[in-house]
């Protein structure tokens, strides 16, 4: 579980650095950033609500951290910063890569107040994208990064993150969250 | 032997102890109220036409006919969490608020951890530690599978725990920035405003003997020496006594175990309140259960254990369970 590969070792070198070993807070804007490549707060808040519609203060009360490199988490509060624990909140979000990936549980916990790029199934179609199954699917939106719902109980639930690409919808349900399902109504 | 037949005197009707012992036990889930309400859980079960019991004395737990609950759409979206009966009772001991400063000293895989976090709104800073990072990784896979996001994970040896990551100066010094460098512009001498010294109540739910769980698991019984209940018992006195240490005056700590055995429930508790500034609280098990004993094969123990609550399978058809609280003085 450790990312320490892809973190660069802090000794022999005066310049901020990310770190696969600890929780560095992520600066709140672009001013305030030190370590190269980082995210900040105001890309992260900003990527949900330009990519899915969720509202900004949907994350107020959230503090964001990078650990390892592009890995980013989302806790609930606040602590020291850095912090060298193994983990902190939810991981929540992948950057440092051309496109942006969310975590198939940032989405479910968050992914309700989305309403744009997102795809909803239902019957077999929902099923097959819980058991991780790539499936075509008729969408007209965005490529790339999608919420992927369905009705449970009335209202829309998100189940993950699907990837749209060339008429493709992609589950990227990973392996130890992928299960087979009943069909529901 | 069948060790089972050692408590033979604790309980008041042994034969209906020994038959429930060897009966399976039901499938039981807990709802997750951070992702859903009990209510809607069980809508969902009744959509895909998954038979199921509320348990009675508690809203969020439900004993599920047949099936096992991973294969259902509410398990899927993080709606409950697979957790026996009985294990709902520390984590309601502990009775966190939100915002709190709370510890599980023993947390993988994190049945309690969740229902604290739970407990807490999924607020405040709620520390799941575990001494094998193996089962480290099932405790974060479950806490986010059910949304959990106050939680921070530790991976150190509950005994000797230490708060310095919290940025707690009382092993020297404030904050932690782990390497020697002096190059970063924050001051690391002044005290970080999201510093914290101690927790304002911990769950020990003590790696044990667990013969509380021979209903789900028959082989523990195979496994069962007194060497172990002895060489398990040290390391419960650690634990117990860093969770009062590490915990603020007036604040709470639950021990609990899934073992009848004395040596590691009322013997522990006797050593703390006697090494430790604490002392036995009362509170209420929603199941019945019977109180802790003031003797056992020629020992003595501190009268107050008998505030802590024995369960035995056969009053509530559950798994054994041994559960106390404390309250830390000044």
């Amino acid at each position: 579980m450790s990312d320490g590969a892809d973190g660069v070792d802090d000794e022999g070198s005066d310049a901020p650095t990310n770190s696969g070993q600890r929780f560095d807070r992520l600066p709140a804007t672009d001013d305030e950033r030190e370590v190269p490549g980082r995210a900040t707060r105001e890309e992260v808040v900003g990527w949900w609500e330009e990519r899915f519609g969720i509202p900004p203060e949907t994350f107020d009360g959230f503090t964001f951290w990078e650990k390892g490199k592009g890995k980013i988490w989302a806790f609930h509060g606040d602590t020291v910063d850095p912090i060298r624990i193994e983990g902190l909140g939810m991981s929540f979000l992948r950057t440092r890569q051309e496109h942006w990936k969310p975590t198939t549980n940032a989405v479910q916990r968050f992914g309700k107040k989305a309403n744009r790029n997102v795809v909803e199934l239902s019957g077999e179609t929902a099923k097959r994208f819980a058991a991780g199954e790539d499936q075509e699917v008729e969408w007209d939106g965005d490529w790339g990064y999608l919420v992927v719902a369905h009705e449970l109980v009335g209202e829309r639930e998100p189940m993950g993150v699907g990837l749209y690409l060339y008429g493709e919808l992609r589950s990227t349900v990973p392996k130890g969250r992928q299960e087979s399902l009943p069909v529901l109504d | 032997m069948n060790p089972l037949e050692r408590y033979a005197p604790l309980v008041d009707d042994e034969e209906a102890f020994f038959a429930a012992c060897e009966r399976p036990l039901p499938s039981v889930v807990r709802v997750n109220t951070i992702k859903t309400t009990p209510a809607r859980a069980r809508e969902a079960l009744d959509e895909e036409g998954v038979g199921y019991e509320p348990a009675g004395w508690h809203d969020e737990i439900l004993k599920l006919d047949g099936r096992s609950p991973g294969t259902t759409w509410p398990y899927f979206h993080g709606w409950l969490h697979g957790q026996e009966e009985v294990s709902a009772l520390p984590a309601l001991a502990v009775d966190p608020e939100p915002g709190e400063f709370v510890w599980d000293a023993c947390a993988a895989p994190g049945s309690k951890t969740t229902q604290l976090a739970a407990l807490m709104d999924d607020t405040g800073l709620l520390v799941g530690n575990d001494n094998n990072l193996g089962r480290l990784s099932a405790l974060r896979h479950n806490a986010e599978r059910l949304g959990v996001t106050n939680l921070a994970v530790t991976n150190q040896d509950a005994r000797n725990f230490s708060l310095k990551p919290f940025g707690s100066g009382q092993f020297g010094g404030y904050g932690y920035d782990g390497d020697d460098g002096d190059s970063d512009d924050d001051s690391d001498d002044a005290p970080d405003d999201a510093a914290r010294e101690a927790f304002d109540r911990a769950l020990v739910d003590a790696p044990c003997s667990c013969e509380g769980t021979v209903r789900k698991n028959p082989d523990v019984l195979d496994q069962w020496t007194m060497d172990h209940v002895h060489s398990v018992a040290g390391i419960q006195k650690g634990i117990l006594r860093r969770a009062i240490q590490a915990t603020k005056p007036g604040g709470t700590v639950v021990y609990s175990t899934c073992t009848f055995a004395p040596e590691e429930n009322e013997a522990i508790l006797s050593h703390a309140l006697e090494e430790e500034a604490c002392r036995m609280v009362e509170f209420d098990s929603p199941l019945e259960a019977v109180p802790g004993v003031t003797e056992w094969e020629g020992e003595e123990y501190h009268p107050d254990v008998t505030k802590a609550h024995r369960v035995y399978p056969h009053h509530n058809d559950t798994g054994g369970f041994f559960c106390a609280k404390l309250e830390v003085e000044a």
